[in-house]
């Protein structure tokens, strides 16, 4: 049995580097290193003009300093003009055929396999590799019925329009100091579009590798579900181990029109570190969602195990009457780990309900914040939330903090507010060890418990990625 | 079957286990009757390896082999059951995923086959009329809202699943109305066999009038005072334990 003390880093099985061509933006980033950017894409002049504005804003905000400093997490000042912002496989993949050997059997290791005869039944795929999507899977099964669901950088050469209708419509280049660095400089990412009335067949996703060693990603997602419609969308990421830390900021906007609804899940295992707190990405992402129409409904579930430093708060702007909000997170943080991540549910719209359930674990070092808004605007009259942050403890060197703000400006609303913060109990343990588990047998199944109400919300096979993953994250870091 | 030879062991410092001797053997039912702080929890504890019992001296063999070697999962796969006085509660994880973990875990270290969840179900819904569990509860989280008696009542279907060797029962009684004391009782009966044996544990009489004891042994102040037949229940029941701790004093 090993002790809390003993802690053990477990092995992280997606360090491997890929050997291959790949071309990155000059060091540094001025106004040429965006004209670099948004040429290598060929991109319309709207979008060149947009990542302009978005660049002037960031570097106003990094000469006032605004980078934000309010989170719980520490690290060194980031060097934001001597990064690298852009780097893609040499060879262009004209379609998936054509895509190199390497990174298909890249995708393959990490459990993906993009090609025809080998692909995940029912999960359409868009294979994200350092700033570019490699390949996008089932592209013309999800075209007949009329959705649109590929690289951000196709969308924005044929479906123009659509891209310049709703490209910062949730998430503005003005909103915080990341989401301006990711729209100057962001290179792809995923787009979708389900049409009016549409249930989406298939699972739909996206696997975000990094690769190259000195470049940040920087993708962008944009999900618009039109009238009526439904999809259920999955991310997933990885990286290789390396000893500086990668800065990843990306940025997801959704959304929901009148009845519609989107259901967004994350596993995120970005490389965490090792176990001396050396390397590790830096994942500070700007998510939301905007259920705008009346009955729409937005529901987030992330399961967060990597990184060196999370710093998320997957939002819904409750905009509709009757529209509803979810957020379901699982935070793992181990070794150095760092997490502060929340929500905010910003109810605009009449009877708009919230749901907000937090399960943040700690063990070894690991330091774990939830931090949420939740703001009842006046005019949404009964709005309601209900709201649970419950927190377990491995190990007496973690820490665990929860920071509920709440603003309510209409008197009708109903708020509920619950959290806890327990440890595995030794009473626990040896009731499981009594029926025959073994010590790690028993600690997964308690903590799998502890994450259940999260874990069920995902689809069937990434909850049972999600529980391995949690299994082989503790591994060896409960005793 | 069990052979426990000058048992000393302690609890956050204090000893409460003050020279236990004891032999078990298979086919049997033992009693161990004592009134409150005379160690009936401790030994039970020790003997299935709680880490905050500390064993301070003398052995346990179990079927020949060194028992407090073992860590608290090697005995229960050697055959020895627990049925705790207050069963765990565990959150967000199902009654019956959490018994087949145990019932997998356990028949994985004899290299016998493990059941998948249907099958598990199909064994679990006839075991569960011994004990006049409705399957539903099953589907529940882990004792979570829970009755006193359905805690019980489960404990005791547990054993009936794992069928160990040696069941040691920490005052299953307590708490319980008529019923479900005839229930638990019933139970444990069935489960009686010549392979098998049990350490039942109580303060009162009233639970051996329905599991009627091979042998009574009368624990007072970490030590067993008197053993005798089932006879020597009722004269507790009659007479209160006052008195026993001297009976013997000098032979201790």
């Amino acid at each position: 049995m090993t002790t809390p003390d003993s802690l053990a880093q477990s092995e992280y099985k997606y360090g491997f580097v890929t050997d291959i061509e790949e071309e990155t933006a000059p060091r540094g980033l001025t106004e040429d290193t965006i004209r670099w950017i948004s040429a290598k894409k060929n991109e319309p002049e709207f979008m060149l003009e947009w990542r302009l504005r978005a660049f002037k804003h960031f570097m106003t905000l990094v000469e006032n300093h605004q980078e934000p400093k309010w989170a719980n997490v520490h690290y060194p000042p980031i060097d934001f003009e001597n990064g690298v912002y852009y780097a893609a496989p040499k060879t262009n993949p004209a379609s998936l055929e054509d895509v190199d050997a390497e990174i298909l059997s890249t995708y393959e290791k990490l459990g993906i396999p993009l090609e025809e005869q080998k692909r995940l039944a029912g999960v359409a795929v868009d294979a994200v590799f350092d700033s570019v999507s490699v390949a996008t899977t089932f592209k013309e099964t999800l075209g007949k019925q009329g959705i649109i669901f590929g690289s951000f950088a196709d969308a924005v050469q044929e479906h123009p329009d659509l891209v310049k209708k709703y490209l910062g419509s949730v998430v503005p280049y003005t909103d915080n100091f990341y989401a301006a660095l990711n729209a100057a400089v962001f290179s792809d990412g995923s787009f979708c579009y389900i049409p009016k009335g549409v249930r989406c067949p298939l699972e739909l996703s996206t696997y975000f590798r990094i690769n190259a060693a000195e470049s940040g990603q920087f993708e962008r997602t944009l999900l618009i579900a039109d009238e009526g419609s439904y999809v259920s969308y999955l991310e997933g990421c990885s990286a290789p181990m390396r000893d500086t830390n990668q800065l990843h900021a990306a940025v997801v906007e959704l959304v929901a029109m009148e009845n519609a609804e989107i259901k967004y899940s994350t596993i995120q295992n970005w490389y965490p570190g090792d176990e001396n707190g050396v390397g590790g990405i830096f994942n500070f992402v700007t998510k939301r969602a905007k259920a705008a129409g009346n009955n729409s409904k937005i529901s987030w579930t992330q399961v967060e195990t990597g990184s060196a430093i999370t710093w998320k708060y997957p939002s819904v702007l409750l905009q509709g009457d009757n529209s509803i909000g979810e957020f379901y997170s699982v935070a793992l943080t181990r070794g150095y780990q760092q997490a502060d991540t929340g929500t905010k549910m910003t109810h605009i719209g009449a009877n708009s309900r919230s749901k907000i359930i937090s399960k943040g674990i700690s063990a070894g070092h690991g330091s774990n914040t939830y931090r949420g808004l939740v703001k009842i605007m006046p005019k949404a009259a009964n709005a309601r939330n209900f709201t649970q942050c419950d927190s377990l403890l491995i190990g007496d060197q973690c820490g665990a903090h929860t920071v509920p703000y709440v603003e309510v400006q209409n008197s009708s609303a109903h708020l509920e507010h619950e959290a806890f913060t327990s440890k595995v109990s030794e009473e626990q343990l040896f009731y499981c060890r009594q029926r025959g588990m073994s010590s790690e047998d028993a600690n997964s199944l308690i903590i799998n418990g502890f994450c259940k109400e999260v874990f069920q919300q995902l689809p069937f096979e990434f909850a049972v990625e999600a529980t391995r993953l949690l299994e082989v994250s503790l591994e060896g870091s409960v005793g | 079957m069990l052979e426990i030879r000058n048992l000393t062991a302690s609890v956050g410092g204090n000893q409460v286990l003050n020279g236990i001797n004891l032999s078990i053997q298979a086919g049997t039912v033992h009693a161990i009757m004592g009134p409150n702080g005379s160690g009936k929890s401790t030994l039970s504890n020790v003997l299935a390896g709680h880490p905050q019992y500390i064993v301070d001296g003398g052995e346990v063999l179990f079927d020949g082999v060194d028992l407090l070697a073992m860590p608290p999962e090697e005995r229960a796969r050697a055959g020895i059951f627990l049925c705790f006085q207050h069963p765990v509660e565990v959150p967000g994880v199902r009654m019956d995923h959490f018994m087949r973990a145990g019932y997998n875990a356990i028949h994985k270290s004899h290299d016998e086959e493990e059941l998948d969840p249907i099958q598990f179900d199909r064994i679990l819904k006839d075991k569960a009329k011994i004990v006049e569990i409705d399957p539903l509860l099953l589907k529940r989280n882990v004792n979570e809202g829970f009755s006193g008696g359905e805690k019980k009542r489960n404990e005791i279907l547990q054993m009936a699943m794992l069928e160990p060797k040696l069941s040691i029962l920490d005052e299953p009684d307590s708490g319980l109305d008529v019923d479900s004391l005839r229930i638990v009782a019933e139970g444990i009966n069935q489960l009686r066999s010549p392979d098998k044996a049990v350490l039942l544990i109580t303060h009162y009489q009233r639970i051996l009038n329905y599991v009627v004891p091979d042998v009574v042994n009368v624990l007072i102040n970490g030590r067993i005072v008197r053993s005798g037949g089932k006879e020597l229940a009722a004269e507790i029941e009659a007479n209160g334990y006052e008195g026993q701790g001297e009976a013997l004093q000098p032979s201790a």
